[in-house]
């Protein structure tokens, strides 16, 4: 009894934090370019089609992204044992953009199924490049691992800049790196409903990627299958960071932001905080989001700048509001 | 690198700088006159005034590099991976914001150049001397930085989308230089105060030995520690400031130039390492640029090449100070 | 019951463990000491399968650690590796919860919760069921992951230097559960040790290790003799008995 007093997340907050991420939900069906009033959706048959058609897949489009990519962070910091990494820090999001880029030369008509194929196993590579070094690093010295994955991934990037730059793809290439939910249509973004699912399954495996984040030895010693546990990680975080990358390009930070912001207050027990972190990266995506929206209506700013500028402030702010409590 | 292999010997550093001076040497002729045809006249002016640039980009970088090593006491920080070719380029873009809204778009670029300088050499100031006094664990300091390096970027990117929201691109060529488009209106005056930063380095260069054997030695030996650092910094933000100004940001130049110059110099002592770091650097830039230009990639493909190897540098002197 | 036979290891080309043969019986507190390199840590390490065995064969309670599925053997030994530097920061009572991940794959059944309970309570560590453990200190966070090793329900438990960073009132409070667990519940307990004291006062058998190879093995009287430590420890002490405890006078 003790144990379910201490550690169940109470009831009442979470049905208040998922009424204010419908509410949020809903705010992002009514922002936009052309305007767009609740009562229009009944009288008008063409208001209703953009609803369809456009804010409600970009809508769904953010949530997912940003609750698989917060998924895709914390099962990242539970594989390289460091809460400071994400995939866009752990060269899996730049070699993912590698992937696309090659099979854009090598294949340029193919469907976003098969590029997004491509993507993952390239992340995958890049990621395990990554682990392999990492667990290299003395766990004494935790921030040289988000280090070496910035430069890493730097390095990675610089890589597909000098292809894209030799076969005149800049263009192409800023695609994939600049997040953006604008190009978001219905038909457009439903591989994204896999990295939905790639969640449903972190959540499946929580108790089994919570005890690989105590480290090899207590993870064998509780009869954990570890290589076939951090293999199943790889791939959860490989496909979810591909996935997004290829429907709608590279959304820094968030992996890195939500997991620590919960971990603050409820701990690190995935099968507790999971859904918590899923929510609250879906709900930073969809604000900045919204924000990008309406910051220069009628323009928009692509979601991946209003990230990279609150999240690495938030990023800043974790570094250093982490050292008075050590 | 080949003359680092050469040079690994017990040489004389008057011998180790005149072997570096000569490949520098080398190389300028060889950009200068390598496939030089049609109008002579018109070709020489175009590539002299590239390796005026060029050079001055790679003094510049040196110096700071070398003192701002100096100032944090370790070979693996350098002014960009800190984010401050960052931090320029968001002043800028945040000044050419400012002077817009205020309706003064059409103010000569070399008096908007002196006061972003001065915006940026304040805010690294107040952003810089706090975290080098903290005396942050090594690790976390250069997390800082690439974050803060990150967040200035992005900020600045951001700033350019809400100014023009069509044409951000636009701006931002006219805004971002880089080493395919220099810019030339701004030669002369980061010439000059490269010119002057490297006096002043040069003219500092014991007490910069000094420095280097770290704050209490330094205070012990007479060194008003804080304003000799706060002056050290303002120094590196103005080589800063000239060489971004010119060509744009370049991570991992300083790194590159900074571990090759290691081996060259073969002495810790200012007076040999600082002219080595320059001319290290003009080998590095001339010679690989001449080498893209004529061989591999094309020449507007130099500042990517140097990320990519000096990223790969950075890492792999990551990995062996910790197995130190 | 552990029985180790023929068991060699052999890293970088340099012999870490040469040939042990060695029969633990059923129960009791068994103390592996020796001086340091002497590869108590690699043989524990080996009986846990933390590390493959290349040669030789080594059963606990009768089960292979070589075949027998990690699971199945996570219900039949339990290991603590001396700090295994757990930095997550999960509740106490979720981390000696996790020591019934071998029986219940994670989703608790009542029977887990009453277990867990019981550990808390055995380990005095009710009070502290919902601190964070990385809020906890070193003494205490030491408590929390032997009760999760304890609450794993196995016969065998192997600890890896677990004094270590311990003060002498934890050291000594370790060491008497240790004791508890062994004669109440009849658990089979080898502890790696550095204090030779702390294996004359609390442990039922001594194996002493020097150079990959068994020194020496038997009852605890038995191996605390001058002669014997001198020839595994390589300097002359002396052995008294003190208030009725045999006691080794090794620090002058």
């Amino acid at each position: 009894m003790t144990m379910a007093t201490a550690v169940r997340l109470k009831f009442g907050p979470s049905a208040a934090a998922l009424g204010a991420l419908l509410a949020l939900a809903a705010v992002s069906l009514f922002v936009g370019v052309s305007e767009l009033s609740p009562g229009a959706l009944f009288s008008d048959p063409q208001a209703l089609g953009l609803m369809m058609a456009s804010r409600v897949p970009r809508t769904l489009a953010a949530l997912l992204a940003g609750g698989a990519l917060a998924i895709a962070g914390l099962v990242m910091q539970a594989l390289a044992r460091n809460r400071f990494v994400e995939p866009s820090t752990a060269g899996t999001t730049q070699s993912a953009a590698l992937g696309v880029l090659l099979v854009t030369v090598l294949w340029p008509e193919a469907p976003l199924g098969w590029k997004a194929a491509v993507a993952v196993v390239t992340a995958l590579a890049g990621t395990s490049v990554f682990l392999a070094l990492a667990h290299r690093l003395p766990p004494t010295q935790p921030f040289l691992v988000p280090l070496f994955g910035i430069v890493y991934g730097g390095v990675v990037g610089a890589v597909a800049t000098f292809a894209a730059w030799q076969l005149d793809l800049l263009q192409y290439l800023e695609t994939w790196t600049t997040g953006e939910f604008s190009g978001v249509l219905r038909g457009r973004y439903e591989l994204l409903w896999i990295a939905g699912a790639l969640v449903a399954l972190a959540w499946w495996t929580a108790d089994r990627l919570t005890i690989l984040s105590l480290g090899r030895d207590v993870g064998i010693g509780l009869g954990l299958n570890y290589a076939a546990v951090l293999r199943l990680g790889l791939v959860i975080v490989s496909a979810i960071a591909a996935l997004t990358v290829v429907v709608v390009g590279i959304i820094p930070f968030v992996g890195l932001v939500a997991p620590n912001l919960i971990s603050r207050f409820a701990g690190e027990n995935l099968r507790h905080t999971l859904p918590w972190v899923a929510g609250t990266g879906a709900a930073l995506v969809l604000s900045c989001d919204i924000i990008g929206r309406l910051i220069r209506f009628p323009y928009e700013i692509p979601v991946g700048i209003v990230l990279g500028v609150v999240g690495a402030a938030l990023f800043l702010g974790l570094l250093f509001a982490g050292r008075g409590d050590g | 690198m080949a003359e680092a292999a050469v040079l690994s010997g017990a040489a004389s550093p008057a011998r180790r700088l005149t072997l570096t001076a000569a490949v520098a040497l080398l190389a300028c002729a060889a950009y200068m006159t390598i496939g030089l045809r049609g109008d002579l006249a018109l070709g020489l002016e175009l590539r002299g005034l590239r390796l005026g640039a060029m050079i001055c980009v790679g003094v510049a970088v040196a110096v700071s590099t070398v003192v701002f090593q100096t100032l944090t006491a370790n070979r693996i920080v350098t002014p960009s991976i800190m984010g401050l070719d960052a931090l320029y380029i968001f002043c800028q873009t945040a000044l050419v914001f400012a002077l817009t809204g205020l309706g003064f778009a059409g103010i000569d670029p070399r008096l908007q150049f002196f006061g972003n300088f001065f915006v940026m050499t304040g805010l690294a100031l107040a952003l810089f001397l706090p975290l080098l006094g903290r005396r942050l664990d090594l690790g976390l300091l250069l997390l800082t930085g690439v974050v803060l390096g990150l967040l200035f970027r992005s900020l600045s990117v951001l700033l350019a989308r809400l100014f023009d929201p069509n044409d951000f691109a636009v701006l931002q060529g006219a805004v971002f230089a880089s080493f395919s488009r220099t810019r030339p209106d701004l030669l002369l005056i980061a010439w000059l105060i490269t010119a002057a930063g490297t006096v002043v380095a040069w003219r500092m260069r014991h007490v910069l030995d000094v420095v280097a054997l770290g704050e209490e030695a330094a205070v012990g030996l007479g060194v008003s520690w804080r304003s000799v650092v706060a002056g050290l910094l303002a120094l590196v933000a103005a080589l800063v400031a000239a060489a971004t100004a010119l060509v744009g940001p370049m991570a991992f130049l300083g790194l590159l130039v900074a571990s090759i110059t290691d081996r060259v110099a073969g002495t810790g002592r200012h007076a040999v390492l600082l002219p080595a770091a320059a001319l290290v650097a003009v080998v590095v830039l001339v010679g690989g640029q001449t080498v893209l230009q004529h061989g591999l990639g094309g020449e507007g493909t130099l500042a990517i090449v140097v990320e990519f190897i000096g990223g790969i540098i950075f890492l792999v002197m990551l990995f062996a100070g910790v197995r130190r | 019951m552990i029985d180790i036979s023929d068991v060699s290891l052999t890293l970088g080309g340099s012999v870490i463990l040469d040939q042990i043969s060695l029969t633990l019986p059923k129960g009791g507190v068994t103390a592996l000491v020796g001086p340091n390199g002497a590869g108590k840590s690699s043989l524990l390490s080996l009986i846990a399968r933390l590390r493959p065995l290349q040669t030789g064969r080594i059963t606990v309670d009768g089960h292979p650690i070589d075949t027998t599925p990690t699971r199945q053997l996570a219900k039949v030994m339990a290991i603590l590796r001396q700090d295994p530097g757990v930095a997550s920061r999960l509740r106490v009572a979720e981390l000696v919860g996790f020591g019934r991940f071998p029986h219940s794959g994670g989703r608790l059944t009542a029977e887990d919760r009453r277990i867990v309970a019981e550990t808390l309570e055995r380990f005095d560590l009710t009070g502290l069921a919902s601190r964070f453990i990385d809020t906890l200190s070193g003494g205490q966070r030491q408590r929390a992951l032997v009760a999760m090793t304890f609450c794993q329900g196995t016969g065998t438990v192997l600890l890896d230097e677990p004094l270590n960073n311990l003060d002498m009132f934890h050291a000594r409070e370790l060491m008497r559960m240790l004791r508890k667990i062994a004669d109440e519940h009849g658990k089979t307990v080898l502890v790696v040790l550095h204090d030779i004291n702390h294996a004359a006062a609390h442990a039922d058998r001594i194996v002493a290790m020097k150079d990959g190879r068994i020194a020496a093995a038997g009852d605890t009287a038995s191996i605390i003799r001058p002669d014997l430590l001198e020839m595994v420890f390589g300097f002359p002490m002396q052995v008294e008995t003190i208030a009725g405890r045999l006691t080794v006078l090794h620090h002058a």
